[in-house]
């Protein structure tokens, strides 16, 4: 019987942990910075408004990414400039 | 032109969340190009169960009331073409969702879409009907459990009487029982509600049995939509019951007992 259950757990991996590391990151995110992403449709306009100064964007050009991890997270803001910018306004 | 389904049921824990996530990535497996929403405001799960939790930055509760665009809040899964995930909002609750700000949502996701799944919340209050108000079909996600079963029927009736199609009097919600949890070996003992039984109490059309099987939780644990372990039971179900959503005629698979080998039988004895 052991070595049937030493068998069956090594052909999978222990989902319960993967679970557990899953939850630890996005509760520890909750409970701290949860909230505080509601900033970011904020954040998006105002990037948007100060970059509109310098060149026009199509906000459907504008991709944001964000990776939670457990000890950074990294926010990726992507914004297409139109094609075709003369040097001298890229500024 | 696209579809779109409530997968409902009343009571809270039946299996909304993961037959949501089973049966939009089916769909989207069949080469459908597919939207699973969340509906359940304050309590978003969709994105654990489907395993893009790390990366929702904005959700329909933005794109109702915050001016971001649609294509900003849709995630596309990383396994499966075709897939794509709308989060609910974590922070706010149901007040947010408002019915003309989903309206536009979903007209707008049905000009790309096939299949725009609504993953509903617990319960027969504005949540739910606010996910089941729009939809064309409706997916009841039903346990052969009597509190399960009598919710149901509650929610059927909702079905037919608060939503858009029967405010307008057009043709009623497509309705399509779908029972979860469902274990042979104790219907055969007589100690669960047989589909039979189920099907004779709530009267409408069945999508589909999903059996108890361990690789449903398996699946959940890692952020998997079941119907990606093809292996499972439960995944085979799902899929069979995808396919025939999408029409076709096939015939139910695990609602018998396993046929036992030799060995087995012998085992059994011996033990």
């Amino acid at each position: 019987m052991r070595l049937l259950e030493f068998l069956k757990l090594s052909r999978r991996p222990p989902s319960a942990e993967t679970a557990k590391q899953r939850l630890q990151v996005i509760i520890a995110h909750e409970r701290t910075a949860g909230p505080a992403y509601d900033f970011l449709p904020l954040l998006q306009r105002e990037l948007l408004e100060v970059i509109r100064k310098y060149v026009e964007v199509d906000p459907n050009k504008v991709k944001v990414d964000i990776d939670k991890g457990e000890s950074i997270s990294v926010l990726e803001v992507n914004i297409e400039l139109p094609p075709g910018l003369p040097r001298s306004q890229l500024v | 032109m696209a579809k779109v389904i409530v997968v409902t049921s009343g009571k809270g824990g039946v299996g909304k969340t993961t037959s949501a996530a089973a049966i939009g990535t089916g769909l989207a497996l069949q080469g459908k190009k597919t939207v699973v929403i969340d509906f359940d405001v304050g309590l978003r799960n969709l994105d654990l169960v489907m395993g893009c939790e790390r990366r929702v930055v904005f959700d329909f509760i933005n794109v109702i009331n915050d001016g971001i665009r649609l294509h900003q809040a849709l995630i596309k899964d990383k396994r499966v073409e075709n897939l794509y995930i709308l989060p609910t909002s974590q922070t706010r609750d149901k007040d947010a969702l408002h019915r003309e700000g989903v309206e536009k949502a979903l007209e707008e996701l049905r000009q790309d879409f096939d299949y725009i799944i609504c993953d509903s919340p617990a319960g027969i209050e504005k949540g739910a009907q606010m996910a089941l108000y729009f939809a064309d079909e409706a997916i009841v996600v039903t346990n052969p459990e009597v509190s399960s079963v009598r919710d149901s029927d509650r929610i059927i009736g909702i079905l037919n009487s608060k939503s858009r199609r029967a405010e307008l009097g057009q043709e009623p919600i497509r309705q399509h029982l779908l029972l979860t949890r469902y274990d042979v070996e104790r219907v055969q003992k007589g100690e669960m509600l047989k589909l039979e039984d189920v099907l004779e109490i709530l009267a409408i059309p069945l999508l589909g049995v999903i059996p108890q099987d361990e690789a449903v939780l398996q699946a959940s644990n890692i952020g998997m939509p079941v119907v990606l372990d093809e292996r499972s039971t439960a995944g085979q179900a799902y899929m069979d019951a995808v396919r025939r959503l999408m029409g076709e005629q096939l015939e139910l698979r695990f609602v018998a007992p396993p046929k036992r080998g030799f060995m087995q039988w012998l085992l059994r004895r011996s033990a």
